[in-house]
Parts: structure tokens; sequence; C-alpha cells
């Protein structure tokens, strides 16, 4: 990370939501690029070589700790051509994010101290965000033998995962929970069952059945689900469940959750914004995996959200390539890019009651820096300034030749939504402003 | 006399006087093939290309046919000898096609969805001629031709559809024109042979085919994908010619002359008895000589040759 900025700076008069700590009209204090204090009618002394005091105007807009997301594919080292770890931490200053996880699905897969580093020197020396490299479970992430998690930890992996590639052999995942136990890591399943979903491309149901497509049955997702909890039950490891899709899986989180498991989960704003019918039309912008589910699906990754069954909001930002999804619906790569729309439509939920304002931005910031045990998603004194400044009334059209991102993926285009980051501040440092910002 | 469409991708985008229309444009050109010169120069002068990226020899030479007998010139180019195999994506293939001033690209293509594809990409026709499991429009409008040239009227018509209903673009053309036209469809096979929510579609479920068969007056049997045998669909091609397999006394069980159906190629023995597919009952070899009027009155409406 480029050292932190010496600038005082004073956010003065924004609604400051520091989730079970503050929520209300308040001013921030940053110095030496650390928040030094969080309260009304604060006043800045300046400090540092020049001893100036940057003044921002925050009034009628929201302060929140740096969004946290603990699901992003930055494609880098591999596919270059998709992200890079510069462009995607670009696109997550531009959303509000400063701080992501990204995935070891990279070519070659992010299963050794060496690769770690490399991801970490890279994100340094573009400093739009701190990156968490996510180490691989297997070598290779073929399910087969264990990579040297001890390692992974120590260059800085904050969790492991075959994300994409899940660990089918129950046995392997046993001694990967068992392991990282040793170091206290989270384990990551993407839960699928890749004999029921093989060839599989959508949802299974009337509208895979419409358009001749494979489907893949939520039970596929449910399967996993329950053999990782009953795992997590069996080690006492730390399970964190990615993007969650169905609501069995809901169902099988909330009752292992009431059982005392250590389980955290998240979901996506897609999977809590889309159905199955986007996909209607071959439209291969609404193809990932887990599938976009059916409506009865939706509704219970709300309540999950609602009820706290589901800690976390994450984006899993896939970016792939125009090209890419210009194929075929079967072979087109599953995925969207989700950083520079991820407010926006958590924002939604608000409006619909699904979440108050705090525990939506609890679980962009609190909830996920909780589960992966990073010093990140506070405004507590002390820590890293890592701010965002949104201003919630602004409407705004989804444009994605305007991503900061690389690829241009998202079935958003051309939404309307509300409520839009105005800037982004790394270790008091600014590194996103938008043009009205500016 | 045209479609209001640009492309004929499935038969779910057709409404029941749009099917109608085409029946009707396949009466007068079922004529021309009876005549001794059978030509008419309804196309002259269009360029019509099958783009066919899966095998087949019944569906291309019926379009084939169908376009030279309406003097369009044909192209036929199929992905073992083209740029396809340099990796070149579908719609660059087709977009070079139409470069060439083709009016009519006739695609076949193993994935579902690469006709509704291609037709957004370009602004030559484009007439599915089977994508995947999703729709073979053709083969459906074929179908239906045949029922009403044996004077059989849609609405109320009792038609089983047996056999792998799950990965047939025929079963999905055929359920969406049937009921379209008020027919009342049921599918008749395993559980593992059918998709989910096919109820959905508004036709009926039946495992047994002999209930299945009660009272049908259309007995329509899709090909068993003998392949599938390994993928836990079934245990043996012998037990599912014993428990769906079209015999002479199970025909019996349907309605008194009531029609067989078959789309070809046939397994002879398998899911269908050879006495039946060559008795009186079948009508398989007229869908055979009804494809090429269908295609013909299609290629006609979309070409925009009637305007």
């Amino acid at each position: 990370m480029n050292a932190s900025s010496t600038q005082t700076l004073l956010i003065q008069g924004g609604h400051v939501i520091d989730p079970g700590r503050t929520n209300g009209i308040a001013d921030v204090l940053i110095e030496q690029g650390k928040i030094a204090a969080v309260g009304a009618n604060l006043t800045a002394q300046g400090k540092g070589k020049n001893g100036s005091v940057q003044i921002i105007d925050a009034r009628h807009k929201l302060v929140l700790p740096g969004f946290v997301d603990l699901h992003v594919h930055f494609r880098e080292p591999g596919f270059e051509y998709k992200e890079t770890i510069k462009s995607g931490t670009a696109a997550a200053a531009a959303g509000g994010f400063t701080s992501v996880c990204c995935m070891p699905n990279t070519q070659p897969v992010n299963d050794s101290q060496a690769i770690t580093e490399f991801i970490l020197e890279k994100a340094r020396i573009a400093g739009n965000a701190r990156v968490y490299p996510v180490g691989a479970i297997t070598k290779g992430s073929e399910g087969k033998e264990l990579a040297e998690i001890g390692d992974l930890r120590r260059a800085g992996c904050v969790a492991i995962s075959d994300d994409g590639q899940p660990v089918m052999n129950s046995l392997v995942m046993r001694r990967a929970m068992e392991y990282a136990l040793a170091f206290d890591l989270p384990v990551i399943d993407h839960c699928e069952d890749l004999h029921l979903s093989e060839g599989g491309c959508m949802n299974e149901g009337v509208v895979s059945t419409q358009l001749g497509l494979q489907g893949v049955p939520a039970a596929a997702e449910d399967v996993m689900v329950s053999r990782n909890l009953a795992l997590a039950e069996l080690t006492g490891a730390r399970l964190h469940l990615a993007h969650l899709s169905t609501a069995g899986s809901v169902r099988l989180v909330r009752e292992a959750k009431a059982r005392g498991i250590r389980v955290t989960a998240e979901a996506c704003p897609h999977h809590f914004t889309l159905t199955e019918e986007a996909v209607r039309g071959f439209n291969t912008l609404a193809k990932m995996n887990p599938p976009l589910r059916a409506w009865d699906d939706v509704q219970a990754i709300k309540e999950g959200l609602r009820d706290g069954t589901i800690d976390v909001i994450a984006t899993d930002h896939a970016p792939h390539a125009t090209q890419e999804k210009l194929q075929d619906f079967a072979a087109a790569p599953n995925g969207i890019v989700g950083l520079e729309t991820a407010l926006s439509l958590t924002l939604v939920l608000v409006e619909e009651g699904v979440l108050t304002l705090e525990s939506a931005v609890a679980k962009l910031t609190k909830a996920p820096a909780r589960a992966f045990s990073l010093n990140a998603g506070t405004l507590a004194s002390g820590v890293d300034a890592d701010v965002v400044i949104v201003d919630p009334q602004e409407t705004w059209e989804i444009d994605p030749s305007r991503f900061r991102s690389k690829s241009r993926n998202t079935p958003f285009a051309g939404w309307k939504v509300k409520g839009r980051v105005h800037a982004t501040l790394l270790g008091g440092r600014i590194v996103y402003e938008s043009s009205e910002a500016r | 006399m045209s479609l209001k469409q640009k492309d004929l991708t499935g038969i779910a985008s057709l409404s029941a006087e749009e099917i109608m229309q085409i029946l009707e444009t396949a009466d007068s050109f079922k004529e021309v093939s009876g005549r001794e010169i059978k030509k008419v120069p309804a196309l002259r002068g269009k360029t019509v290309v099958n783009l066919f990226f899966e095998p087949s020899t019944r569906t291309r030479t019926s379009f084939e046919l169908a376009a030279k007998r309406l003097s369009a010139d044909v192209i036929n180019f199929s992905p073992s000898n083209s740029s396809v195999v340099k990796g070149e994506t579908l719609l660059d293939t087709a977009r070079n096609i139409e470069a060439m001033q083709a009016d009519i690209i006739v695609l076949r293509h193993s994935s579902a969805g690469a006709a509704e594809t291609l037709a957004r990409g370009v602004k030559s026709s484009v007439i599915n001629a089977g994508d995947g499991w999703h729709e073979h429009p053709t083969q459906a409008l074929l179908d239906l031709f045949t029922l009403r040239e044996k004077k059989l009227e849609f609405r109320g018509l009792r038609v089983a559809i047996v056999g792998d209903v799950a990965h047939s673009r025929v079963a999905r053309s055929n359920i969406y024109a049937l009921t379209t036209l008020g027919a009342d469809v049921r599918v008749v096979g395993p559980p593992t042979m059918m998709p989910a929510c096919i109820e959905r579609l508004g036709v009926k479920t039946f495992y047994d085919l002999d209930q299945g068969l009660q009272d049908v007056d259309v007995i329509m049997m899709l090909r068993l994908q003998l392949e599938r045998q390994g993928r836990a669909l079934f245990p043996t091609i012998r037990e599912y010619s014993r428990l769906y397999g079209l015999t002479t006394e199970r025909l019996k069980i349907a309605k008194p002359g009531a029609l067989v159906m078959h789309p070809g190629p046939i397994n002879r023995g398998v899911e269908i008895a050879p006495e039946i597919a060559d008795g009186f009952s079948s009508v398989i070899l007229d869908q055979v000589t009804n494809g090429v009027a269908v295609r013909m009155a299609v290629l006609y409406l979309l070409s925009g040759a009637g305007n």
C-alpha cells in the first residue's frame, strides 16, 4: 500500500454511520492517515509538514467506513486482459470498497507464497485499495493435496478457498478445515456439487426448460452447504460460505447458527436483485455461478439478510472480456462485474425495508471485516482512515463504459439507481472522487 | 404476404395466426413439388446459406431442396471445412457470410440460443434449423402440416409425445405449436427424461406408456439418443425399449386410426417397432415430403418476396 497521507482532514457535517458505534450527524477527523476522532463540532490543528487542514464538506452525505468485499476476482496473474490488480482496485475505489479479498483462481493458482507476494506487491504499487489475498485450499485447486496453508497465511492470505473448483472430496475438506484451525484461518467454500451441476449453465426450473438449457438444481448448492456445515461441526473450523443463492442454503445456515456452528455467509447483489427470468433471450450477462435463481430463492436470501443468517454482502466481482460474453450461452463464461454497482443495489434493500441503513452498511463493512478478522470496516480511533462518502440521494444511470474495471459485463446497464459514491479515502488519501465531487 | 418478424428462431414467438399462415402458404408450395418441373421463381436472385455446425443430412437437404425449388442460390457451409475450427466465433462467421450478401441464413447449432444470438447480430434473416435442446421450429411446422393434411382438427386433438423430452428440441417446438393451436398435449417417458416444471408448459406428464397412450389421436415418438445410456438417464436400451418402445399391441391402446410420427432418424426396434414404422398408421415419410413444402413457405415468407 502507498504510504498514508500526512495531511490532516476534517470531514464535516455528514451523517456518520459506523455500525454499532455511531449513527448520526458528526465530524470525522483524520490525522496521519488514521482516524483521530469522530464526534460533534470537531476542530483540527494542522500537523505535518505544511500544517494545513483540508476540510471536506459532507453535509447531506453519508460518511461510512470504507467497504470490505470478501469476494473479488482480479484475474492477475494470468488473465490480465479481463482485469488487473490495478484496474480492479480502481473499480473497488469507485464503488466505495477500500478492502478487497481476491480469490485464488488465477493462472497460476494462488497456492504459494510467491503468488501471494506477487499479488501484494502489485496491490502496493497500484495503491487504490487494500488487497487481501485468499489462498488455495489445495495445490492448483485440484482438490487433492493441501496447499502450503501455513506459508500462505504467513505471506498474507486471510482465508483459503478453491473457489469455482470446490473441493469435492469430503475427506480433503475435513483435513483442510482441521489444518486451518492451527492458524485460525477461515475456510471458504463455493458450495456446488460438481456432479449435480455438470453441464448446467442456469438455474434448473421452468425457464431452463423453456430455453432448452441444462439446469443446475438448487440441490447442487444445498447438498454442499449441508456437507460443509457437518464438517464445520466436526472440526470446529471457521467456515465461510460464499455467495448463497438458494432458499435451502439459507434454511440450513440459519439452523446451523442456532446450534452454535461457527459459520458466516455472504450473498451477492445479483442474487437478491435478479431472478432466472433475466436469462430469457439467452442473455449471457445474466450467466453466473451460482446461477440466478427463482423468485422464492430471492425472497429467502433477503429474509436471510434481514434476520442475520447472511452476515455479509459481497460482490463476486468477476470480469470477463466482451468477446467472451458474446459467445453462445453455454460457451460464455460465468460471472459479472459488481464492485461499481454493489452500493446502489444494496440501498434498494433499505428502500424496500429489508434492511435498515445501518445494517446494510454493517454488511458491507463491519461484518465482512469480522468474518476474516480484518482490521478494517470501522471508524474507530487509531485505525487506518478508510472512509467512503456517499450521496444517498443522487440518482444515476449505470453506464458500463464509465466503469474503472477493465470489463463491462453487467446485466445492470441502463438501470436507474439511487445512491452513489462521492469520494473514497484510503489511509486518509483520496483515491476516488466522482466527477460531481471534483 | 410475409411474417412480421425478420427471423424464425422458434415457435414460442409465433401466434396461432402466424402458424396457420405458414401452413397455408405451404399448401401452395406442396403442389409445386408434385409438378414435372419442380421450380418457381419466387426467390430468384436471393442467396440462402445453410450454416450447419452439427451434422445433419435430412434437415440440410430439405432446406437445400426448398431453396432450390424457389430458385434461390444455395450455399452449404459446415464447420469442418471452414474457419470455425480456427477459433472464429459464431457471430464473426455469420457476419462474414452476411458481408457476401446472404439474404437468409439457416442455422443448425449444438447450443441452445445460437439462432437468437445470431439473429440479433446480423441483418440477414435467420432460420433456426435446430439449436441444442431449445427449438426446431420447421420440424414442428412440418408435423402440424402433416396432421392438417390428414384432416385433423388441432383444437382438442390429443397428442402424446413419447421419449426423451428433456433433451429434445423437437418436443419443445411441438409443445409450443400444439398448445398454441389448442391441442391437448401429454408427454410420456421416464422421469429422468422429463425437464423441470414441464407441466408449466401446459402439458400433462405420464411415466407409464400404456396410460399415456389412452385415447390419443397422435403419437409422436422421439428418437432415443443411444449415447445417453451412460449418463444415468436409463439403465439399458433393452429396458427402455420394453418400457417405452411403441409396439403393435400398445398402438391398440390409442384411438383407432391414431397416427404415428417420428422426426427421424429412427432406431428401429428401440423406440418404434419396424412394423409400425412401415405400417399404415405411420406418416413418417409424409413428414419428410412435407418438410420441403413447409421450408419453402418459411423461406418465402421471410424473404419478403410476397410483398
